[in-house]
């Protein structure tokens, strides 16, 4: 109980001292924050980096993530597939940290209110995609996901795309300038691939719209993972 | 220092900040029924951009924690810092910049988010523009709160003082070291980490918070109110020194636990599991030291709704911080990972500890405030229980829904080795009866905040008995 006759040395000390005070309580949190992150910055990083098999985000794939990262589909969605059997069957193999290489910001998630989607890239058509954004329970019946209607009206611009590929450059990112500048016909390029496969499922778009960049993105999920596992494991 | 004159408080700065947690509080929590709602029926997402769970969760996130449970922790620091130290506020200059300055990102969340301006990182999702805002308004309350101990009257510290210390100087080196990026428009940036890495900085960050922002400034509003209110002193002075020493070292290291079975590598994921369970006992500290500071007066309990408020949150309190440890060992998060479980942990620490400790605050401030009783008095008691039943339905649900769903997703046919249910649909659909079951136990918490804004609103406007402070028996902070 706190009655004191004499003062405790815990008052004499530090209650009397406000500024020793407030330095203990900064070193007692920094301790913590340096073991855990700093060889995360340093070694941890770089073995990620090393392997260098994973290549940057193309201008399209980008430009849909943007629209991944804006809806917040993280919030429902993970990515991250963990090591057990029953997350290696529904998924397929497991992440591994070199594939989150240029992720930025991670897009790992805490939720999964729908399905993780690390291994989502190339398990459905192009035009699936457009018909679930559309109207989910088209593709998945009894769907409880959102429709997205406007992501097939709504156009990306293609300086804003290079705004972010600057972006990324200054943080690290290996974008060359000459990649930034010929960011423009490049989306043009990739996205008239994918108008082109919809056009084979009779679906007419340009390929400006937002819905292809996603596509983009959405197919390139995942397809990073090892060669030497890209069919063990699973 | 040497006038003996009486000190006049700052109490209009604590009125604003009490108003402005009831005003987004409302909001707040109107917001989670709604995604409560987009959970169990989906056309409530209305096809419109802005209103779409993506884009609203983030509201209703940054709205619960830094516009309700923030400004509410303002309230606390602002009435009881000065009562500890028997001066006014160093300067009401700052206080007034603090709390319009705090506002106004608040309104700027609440129109950037929905409009999908966002850095699509959980609990830091604002914008680059408002994050250097959050600094500069948080770097003129560091300066008025040490500016205050500064000219202080008292000489030592009270307890409720070493829990603010601890959030005034964390909160700010966990923010502006998780935001550090480029930006690339007015509305966009990306951070200088990548990968594993950024999701290391980011849960570091968002463990805590949750640790610094929604734990150590309630354990301080606790070492202030719960004994005004119980009219005793805290049980153990050295039970909060041990404990507010363990949990400053301890709590920083637990982030990884939110990325077992990750690729983070595994050394980190050690130590986030180890500390976390460690953090039971500094916990349970706290916990014992409120609870036990009512011994003796749970009669008082009996007939008290603001005791009562307290004995719930506290105990919550406990509650969340042993299923959290549990949650950190491995083999149990594998399962509770992405379900709904976890979802239950984070409301009966947020509706049941912040809330709750909140709403007996409130309860106890505006008669000292505005010197009349609560306009309905009766409906103190009302809100105490539609809030403790609420939350009972939420966090039951939200367990059974996290089991359910863990053990769905992972069971396998012993005779194919194969997945037993293949359609992840099936598993969301055996979890309807469970979210129209939080969202009832939503409203129901809902209903008791609103019936708090009324009467509050009401006392203001001025029905209600006169109100004097009884001369308190033990000055707690002794
Ligand atoms: C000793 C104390 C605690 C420990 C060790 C702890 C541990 C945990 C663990 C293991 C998770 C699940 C992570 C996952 O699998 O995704 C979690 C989630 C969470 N906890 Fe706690 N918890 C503690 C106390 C609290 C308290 C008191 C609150 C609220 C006031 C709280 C708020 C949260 C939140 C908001 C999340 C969700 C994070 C997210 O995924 O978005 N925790 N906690
Ligand atoms: C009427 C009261 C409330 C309701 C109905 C409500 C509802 C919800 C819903 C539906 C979600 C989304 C869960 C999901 O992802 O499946 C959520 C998330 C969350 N809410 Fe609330 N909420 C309420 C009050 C609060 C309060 C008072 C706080 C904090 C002080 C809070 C903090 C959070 C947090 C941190 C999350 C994210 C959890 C995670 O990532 O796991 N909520 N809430």
């Amino acid at each position: 109980m706190s009655n004191h006759t004499e003062e405790h040395w815990h008052r004499r000390a530090l209650e009397h001292r406000s500024t020793l005070f407030a330095v203990l309580t900064v070193f007692g949190i920094s301790i913590g924050s340096l073991v855990e992150l700093v060889p995360m910055f340093t070694v941890e990083n770089a073995a990620a980096h090393a392997t260098g098999e994973v290549q940057p985000y193309t201008p399209l794939e980008l430009a849909g993530r943007d629209i991944y990262l804006r809806e917040g589909c993280y919030l429902c969605h993970s990515q991250m597939v963990r090591p057990m059997r029953a997350e290696t069957l529904r998924y397929g193999t497991w992440s591994r940290a070199e594939e989150y290489t240029w992720d930025r910001p991670f897009q790992l998630g805490s939720r999964r209110i729908g399905p993780d989607l690390h291994r989502v890239g190339g398990k459905y058509p192009d035009a699936w995609h457009y018909e679930h954004m559309k109207d989910p329970r088209s593709m998945s019946t009894g769907s409880v996901m959102p429709n997205y209607p406007w992501l097939l009206e709504w156009s990306y611009d293609a300086a804003d795309i290079q705004a972010s590929m600057k972006a990324h450059q200054r943080a690290g990112t290996p974008y060359t300038d000459d990649e930034i500048a010929a960011a423009p016909s490049k989306l043009t390029e990739e996205g008239e691939a994918i108008v082109g496969r919809l056009a084979e499922a009779n679906i007419t778009t340009t390929s400006d719209k937002e819905i292809v960049a996603l596509i983009a993105y959405l197919q390139r999920l995942g397809t990073d993972r090892p060669k030497d596992v890209a069919k063990g494991g699973e | 220092m040497s006038s003996n004159q009486p000190v006049v408080y700052d109490d209009a700065i604590v009125k604003k900040f009490l108003g402005a947690t009831l005003l987004w509080g409302v909001v707040g929590m109107l917001v989670g029924v709604i995604l409560a709602l987009q959970l169990a029926w989906w056309p409530a997402n209305g096809d419109i951009p802005y209103i779409t769970f993506g884009r609203l969760r983030p509201l209703h996130t940054n709205a619960v924690i830094f516009a309700f449970a923030g400004n509410a922790v303002f309230t606390a620091i602002y009435w009881s810092m000065q009562r500890l130290l028997k001066v006014r506020m160093w300067s009401d200059g700052l206080s007034n910049f603090h709390f319009w300055g705090w506002q106004a990102i608040i309104v700027s969340a609440a129109v950037t988010l929905p409009l999908g301006l966002t850095q699509a990182k959980e609990y830091a999702e604002l914008i680059w523009p408002i994050d250097i805002a959050i600094a500069v308004v948080w770097v003129a309350f560091a300066i008025n709160f040490f500016g205050t101990i500064h000219i202080r009257k008292i000489k030592h510290l009270y307890v409720a003082i070493w829990f603010y210390m601890s959030f005034v100087l964390t909160v700010p080196i966990l923010h502006i070291v998780n935001n550090l990026s480029v930006p690339a428009t007015l509305t966009r940036s990306y951070p200088i980490y990548t990968g594993m890495t950024d999701a290391l900085v980011q849960w570091w960050y968002g463990h805590n918070a949750v640790a610094f922002f929604l734990t150590t400034p309630f354990l301080g509003l606790m070492y202030y109110f719960l004994p005004k209110a119980a009219e005793r002193p805290v049980y153990s002075y050295r039970l909060s020194i041990i404990h507010f020493w363990a949990l400053v070292c301890l709590y920083i290291w637990a982030g990884p636990h939110h990325l077992l079975y990750s690729a983070l590598p595994d050394w980190a994921q050690t130590a986030g599991m180890v500390f976390s369970v460690m953090l039971i006992a500094p916990s349970w500290g706290g916990m014992l030291n409120g609870l036990l500071t009512l011994r003796g007066a749970w009669d008082r309990v009996r007939q008290d709704p603001i005791l009562k408020f307290y004995v719930v949150g506290v105990s919550f309190y406990g509650m969340s911080t042993f299923e959290g440890p549990m949650m950190s060992i491995r083999a149990v998060n594998g399962l509770a990972h992405y379900t709904n479980w976890v979802v239950g942990h984070v409301h009966s620490g947020a509706l049941g500890w912040n809330g709750m400790m909140t709403f007996g605050m409130i309860y106890w401030l505006v008669p000292r405030l505005w010197g009349r009783k609560m306009a309905k008095e009766s409906w103190v008691g009302l809100h105490f229980w539609l809030a403790t039943v609420g939350i009972i339905f939420y966090i039951i649900a939200m367990w059974a829904a996290g089991v359910t769903e863990g053990l769905m997703l992972r069971a396998i046919d012993p005779d194919s080795g194969l997945l037993l249910y293949t359609n992840f649909l099936d598993v969301v659909h055996t979890l309807d009866p469970f979210y129209w079951m939080r969202f009832g136990g939503g409203l129901m918490f809902l209903t008791g905040i609103l019936m708090m804004f009324v009467n509050v609103f009401l006392t203001v406007r001025g029905s209600g008995e006169p109100f004097s402070a009884p001369a308190a028996a033990v000055p707690a902070a002794k």
